[in-house]
């Protein structure tokens, strides 16, 4: 049994209260940080960055490093955004978060909001988590009446006022630049830095985004200290537990909370209870609908950031998509091109002319009017996504290269059948590792 | 037009922050709410509110994926489209189904104006896919059956 951190107060169908999350140690950390000064805001940073807690939110950044980026001299207000504009297709985790243990999410804010000294702190949060956004009004409260969150915290004089923030629904407001253009009521184009949000950011204040289950894990850092935290992950580089969103052709889709670096072949066998009855494990995503699609041969990677991309993949945000032999990987590619032309913002070229282009190259190929040229036109484009503002578009080609790279020979195989050998179960065939 | 008793309500709101663009959306939610959807009356009601361009309006407008610049039924059926959803079994059938059943196509509304249905993109609901949201309730692990019996008990509420 691996021990669980973030999702330990977690119940059937309802929150864990103020008192259950205290019970297990919950607001300890903040009421020493508050009312003894231990450790100081200095102190919270270093021990983060010791801790080596990467941002959870797709991109694995140091949240030590990135607060250390807010000048000692920064100019007040300064804010905290807790970013919980979870819409990557596949990733649920923040969702449970909230719902499992609000309180914990609640201090992990304010603790980063004085590790930086920001005063006020904003939940951002998608439409489609009205019941989560809800739930965290109602706990802000309780926080609030119990002297954790708000004016003069605990009496020590200092403020932390949480905001929550209700979007209408654009996955590009996921982007830390594009969401702070959102909360400023303009449309959420993302900017490209410098100047860096943490210098000048919301309003022109220095403001630090950081993702909900990174902030979650904040205070167990701050309580139990950085050497505890690393030595939670099973490998050497990796720090703390993650929790996976596992969903497609297994028979328990959902969220676990496992230690960082545990083997991809665990945790779906294991924990997400194998795959369906008739389906055997073709490819899956392994971080969410941005990052490169993995052939089933590589379940044995652990998903740790670091082991991930030594074999070239990305953890992203944890979110684990499984696809059986009967998936044809072009349909997938082109569904996730789908939803990445959809939203994007249509700011710059490459992304609002480049994605459409790939997306009805692939389509020409599943309807069987595929080109053996198109295979380099999309490699080609694809490699013109680095010229765009932000990660988006390079995240939204990621599977696409990996199926052209990983999958070659499913591609060919649309191409020379002039349709896809999937359809009406023709075919099983698993075209993984017939790499080009 | 907007009630008396709204306006009031929302100008003292923006009085009280310092910075009322930062509570557009809000408003528009709000106002859109009191239309059925983002008419061009509603979207300069917003303007006038906010003291902001209507095109600035129209572009917040025409980004966010609940904004609805044309009209829309009573209850607004988001069926998600993304990739956990699509490649559940029987995804296509389904959604010839719910067409079938509400007798319209995806983006289309019914006559009785009681029900539109649009895709949208992933919903956070992956475990529990199929889903789909209407209004702002999310139904996962949807079925043919389920699907109509939530379609009877919103026809029999009205």
């Amino acid at each position: 049994m691996h021990p669980r951190v973030l999702l330990k107060n977690r119940k059937s169908g309802r929150i864990a209260t103020i008192d259950e999350y205290r019970q297990s140690g919950g607001y300890q950390a903040l009421e020493n940080a508050f009312v003894k000064n231990d450790p100081p805001p200095g102190d919270i940073r270093e021990i983060l960055l010791e801790a080596r807690l990467l941002g959870r939110g797709g991109a694995g950044f140091p949240i030590g490093k990135k607060m250390a980026t807010v000048p000692d001299n920064a100019p007040h207000p300064r804010y905290l955004v807790c970013n919980a504009d979870e819409m990557e297709p596949g990733t649920f985790k923040d969702r449970v978060l909230i719902h499992a243990d609000p309180h914990q999410l609640i201090e992990g804010i304010v603790l980063a909001a004085r590790a930086i000294e920001a005063e006020i702190a904003v939940i951002f949060i998608r439409r489609e988590y009205e019941n989560a956004a809800r739930i965290l009004e109602r706990e802000i409260q309780v926080a609030r009446e119990a002297g954790l969150a708000g004016k003069n915290i605990l009496g020590s004089g200092r403020d932390c006022e949480l905001i929550v923030h209700r979007s209408a629904g654009r996955y590009i407001c996921g982007e830390g630049t594009a969401l702070i253009n959102a909360l400023e009521g303009k449309r959420a184009n993302p900017k490209r830095p410098p100047p860096y949000p943490t210098t000048s950011g919301l309003w022109q204040q220095p403001t630090e985004v950081q993702n909900v289950e990174t902030l979650c894990c904040v205070p167990h850092v701050i309580s139990k200290g950085a050497p505890w935290f690393r030595s939670l992950a099973l490998t050497e580089s990796g720090a703390g537990t993650k929790v996976f969103s596992v969903s497609g052709r297994v028979n328990h889709p959902g969220c676990f909370e496992l230690p960082m670096g545990i083997r991809l072949s665990e945790l779906i066998e294991e924990h997400a209870g194998g795959m369906i009855p008739g389906s055997r494990l073709k490819a899956c995503m392994p971080g969410g609908a941005s990052t490169r699609i993995m052939p089933g041969s590589m379940c044995h990677v652990r998903l740790d950031y670091d082991d991930m991309e030594q074999n070239g993949y990305r953890l992203g945000t944890g979110a684990i998509m499984v696809f059986d032999h009967k998936t044809c990987l072009v349909q997938v590619a082109a569904n996730l091109m789908t939803f990445f032309v959809r939203e994007s913002c249509g700011w710059c070229t490459p992304c609002r002319e480049g994605l459409p282009y790939i997306l009805d190259l692939l389509n020409r190929i599943e309807a069987g009017q595929g080109r053996a040229e198109y295979i380099e036109m999309i490699r080609k484009m694809c490699g013109h996504m680095k010229y765009s503002y932000c990660a988006f578009a390079p995240g939204a080609v990621a599977p696409v290269q990996g199926l052209i790279e990983d999958f070659y020979a499913e591609v060919t195989a649309h191409i020379e059948n002039q349709g896809c050998p999937f359809k009406d179960g023709q075919s099983d065939k698993n075209y993984a590792g017939s790499h080009y | 037009m907007l009630p008396e008793t709204y306006i009031n309500e929302v100008e003292k709101r923006l009085r009280r922050t310092g910075r009322p663009r930062e509570m557009v959306i809000d408003v528009m939610l709000e106002v859109q709410q009191f239309y059925g959807w983002f008419s061009d009356e509603a979207l300069e009601q917003t303007a006038r509110l906010l003291n902001m361009n209507p095109l600035e309006i129209e572009e917040l407008a025409t980004f966010y994926n609940y904004i609805y610049r044309q009209p829309v039924g009573k209850y607004v059926i988001h069926v998600c489209d993304s990739v956990i959803c699509w490649m559940t079994d029987g995804y296509g059938s389904f959604v010839e189904h719910m067409q079938e059943k509400l007798g319209i196509r995806m983006g289309q509304t019914t006559d009785d104006g009681m029900f539109t249905l649009l895709p949208v993109c992933c919903l956070g609901y992956c475990d529990l896919a199929p889903a789909l949201m209407i209004n702002q309730t999310v139904y996962g692990r949807l079925t043919l059956e389920k699907f109509d019996q939530i379609i009877e008990d919103l026809r029999r509420e009205k």
